[in-house]
């Protein structure tokens, strides 16, 4: 069953095109990975898919409704969680403020505390839960951000560049902790460069080249693409 | 609730603070009695302004929103308190020309709020063009002189201003002298505490998340521009109520009231005081309040110069506000805790409240 199908979608800038004519399914409980080297629109179409920006041509549906006219808030509202490339966070805000502020439509009292708590806990935040958010390292933003995504409990969680700027150990990390919430039933949606975080998270991988789909399939497949290795993954990384 | 009116929103906690707060509003609830007639209207005039002040720091500290249209809304519920009053005949339907002026410029803050949120209008843009609705209102009103601008029995007379209209009345007895000054000093108790629980509670966290960052507010599921719309029409409708009030007061408004130096001010007093926190612009306000009016009586043109010297020394040396700044280092003597120590409140207001709901 497909979750959110991207059907048609081209965004252009002026005379630029972006992403053209992309069609992009991504199933109920899957780990699909969106890759691509640099300037592939990869960004872009995660953008188009949470509503920042509206697409020029094409749908996109999600659980069979078509949100493309929805505004960002609508589409969250509906199962889907987003965490941005760079990370967004409430700086001038504590860390536990940030999570309370991603739970209080949810729960409220003593569960929104317990959740709280365990979410701070999970993203090992608990000791910096009374700092301001933006004295946090660069890859702890990052953590609290995936934890305010994850806050909300979405069907979709939507990461883009979810380890830029983490260490090999916290990248590592951050892909057992996706696997943890697939396997908990929750479909996740990953923009990423980091290869050895791809093999680590993905079921199935997508890979846009120049704005449009150039291959997909399951990991393996893709990784044995010589055509894919060509264009990003480079021949060594590919075996 | 009731603890709501403790968060990381807002500076001062635990005994120490409230029993701060009990003794200043003893002090002011006894001041008429040892003060002349003279003092306690200069009081309550002073009291006229705060909530104002207090709009303005929920839209531009909390909701990230610098209005430059607060005189606007006090213009537009000052004549239209003028207007009412004198239409519905004066006595106690004074009463309710208050509550309906108040109204009418939250009306008015809700048309124009709608236009420039939904349109995407923000931060500098959004002071632009709430300066320059002041400025048109400002000048529309100058140019009533003649007979044929009036609503009804009320004329609007130019710039030489409406008046005409009935004080607030409750039957025969004139809400005025001591008596104003204590409806100031209860408005005032309700506003504060009832914005304290505003910022405290979960609407106010969306609108500082919104003010920190509107985009991952809206990435979190809320619709920012009605929270933004809610903050704008709140403090607009603050701004609303100085204005009625003041036409009480006094029992006529100017447009020189909404004009360029009366919409400077707001932001001069708030600035100084210190934008993000409730307490600070409330008693900032009316400390520079009352400079201002005393150094009025000696000179208007340098009590206007040390305005614009008090925001200059705020921009250059205190930009979070003096009066804030003074208050987290009271805090901090005290062993209370304030905005900058948030997080460690945030965690135990959590608890209690959690604890209460």
């Amino acid at each position: 069953m497909t979750l959110v199908e991207v059907k048609g979608v081209s965004k252009r800038f002026g005379g630029l095109t972006a992403v053209s004519d992309v069609d992009l399914a991504v199933n109920v409980g899957e780990v699909h990975c969106l890759i691509g080297p640099n300037g592939a629109g990869k960004s872009t179409l995660f953008k188009l898919i949470v509503g920042l920006y509206p697409p020029t041509q094409g749908s996109i549906l999600f659980d069979t409704v078509d949100i493309t006219a929805e505004r960002p808030y609508a589409r969250v509202q509906r199962g889907m969680s987003i965490k941005m490339q760079a990370p967004s966070v409430f700086k001038e805000l504590p860390v536990r403020q940030n999570i309370q502020i991603a739970l209080q439509e949810r729960l409220s009292g003593e569960e929104r505390l317990a959740e709280e708590d365990r979410l701070l806990t999970l993203l090992n935040l608990a000791a910096d839960s009374d700092k301001l958010a933006g004295a946090l390292s660069h890859g702890q933003q990052q953590w609290l951000e995936i934890g305010m995504a994850l806050a909300l409990k979405p069907q979709l969680l939507l990461l883009d560049e979810p380890t830029a700027g983490m260490s090999p150990e916290e990248t590592f990390r951050t892909g057992e902790l996706i696997k943890s919430f697939n396997a908990e039933g929750m479909t996740v949606l990953v923009v990423e460069h980091d290869m050895a975080f791809v093999r680590q998270v993905a079921q199935r991988v997508t890979v846009l080249h120049l704005g449009k789909i150039f291959a997909r399939g399951d990991l393996e497949s893709i990784l044995q693409d010589e055509k894919v290795a060509e264009i990003y993954l480079g021949k060594t990384h590919a075996h | 609730m009731f603890k709501l009116l403790e968060g990381p929103q807002t500076l001062g906690r635990g005994k120490k603070f409230w029993l701060c707060f009990v003794a200043v509003l003893a002090g002011a609830l006894s001041y008429p009695l040892f003060a002349d007639s003279y003092g306690v209207g200069n009081f309550a005039y002073f009291l006229i302004w705060i909530f104002m002040a207090l709009g303005l720091c929920l839209m531009w500290g909390y909701g990230g929103m610098l209005s430059f249209g607060q005189t606007l809304f006090f213009g537009i519920a000052g004549y239209g308190y003028g207007v009412l009053a004198i239409n519905m005949g004066g006595g106690t339907a004074t009463i309710a020309a208050l509550a309906l002026s108040v109204v009418l410029a939250m009306i008015a803050a809700g048309i124009l709020g709608y236009f420039m949120i939904w349109g995407g209008i923000n931060g500098i843009f959004f002071g632009i063009v709430t300066l320059s609705a002041t400025l048109v209102l400002a000048f529309f009103l100058g140019q009533t002189a003649g007979p044929e601008w009036h609503i009804g029995p009320a004329r609007l007379n130019g710039f030489n201003g409406m008046k005409g209209m009935d004080p607030l009345t409750v039957g025969d007895f004139y809400v005025e002298g001591s008596a104003l000054y204590y409806v100031m000093v209860a408005l005032i108790v309700i506003v504060y505490l009832a914005l304290r629980m505003l910022v405290n509670s979960g609407i106010g966290n969306v609108i500082v998340a919104t003010r920190e960052n509107p985009q991952r507010a809206e990435m979190l599921g809320y619709d920012v521009r009605k929270y933004q719309l809610l903050t704008f029409v709140i403090g607009s409708g603050l701004a609303g109520l100085s204005g009625a009030l003041y036409t009480s007061w006094g029992q006529f408004i100017t447009p020189s009231s909404i004009g360029l130096p009366a919409a400077a001010m707001p932001i001069v007093w708030v600035a100084f005081s210190g934008r993000s926190d409730l307490t600070a612009t409330l008693v900032g306000s009316f400390l520079l309040l009352f400079g201002f009016q005393t150094i009025t009586v000696y000179s208007q043109q340098a009590a206007l110069v040390l305005m614009g010297a008090l925001l200059l020394a705020t921009v250059m040396l205190a930009p979070q506000g003096f009066v804030l700044g003074i208050g987290k280092l009271a805090a901090g003597w005290w062993g209370g805790r304030g905005p900058s120590d948030a997080g460690a409140s945030l965690t135990e207001t959590a608890r209690l409240q959690s604890k209460e709901s």
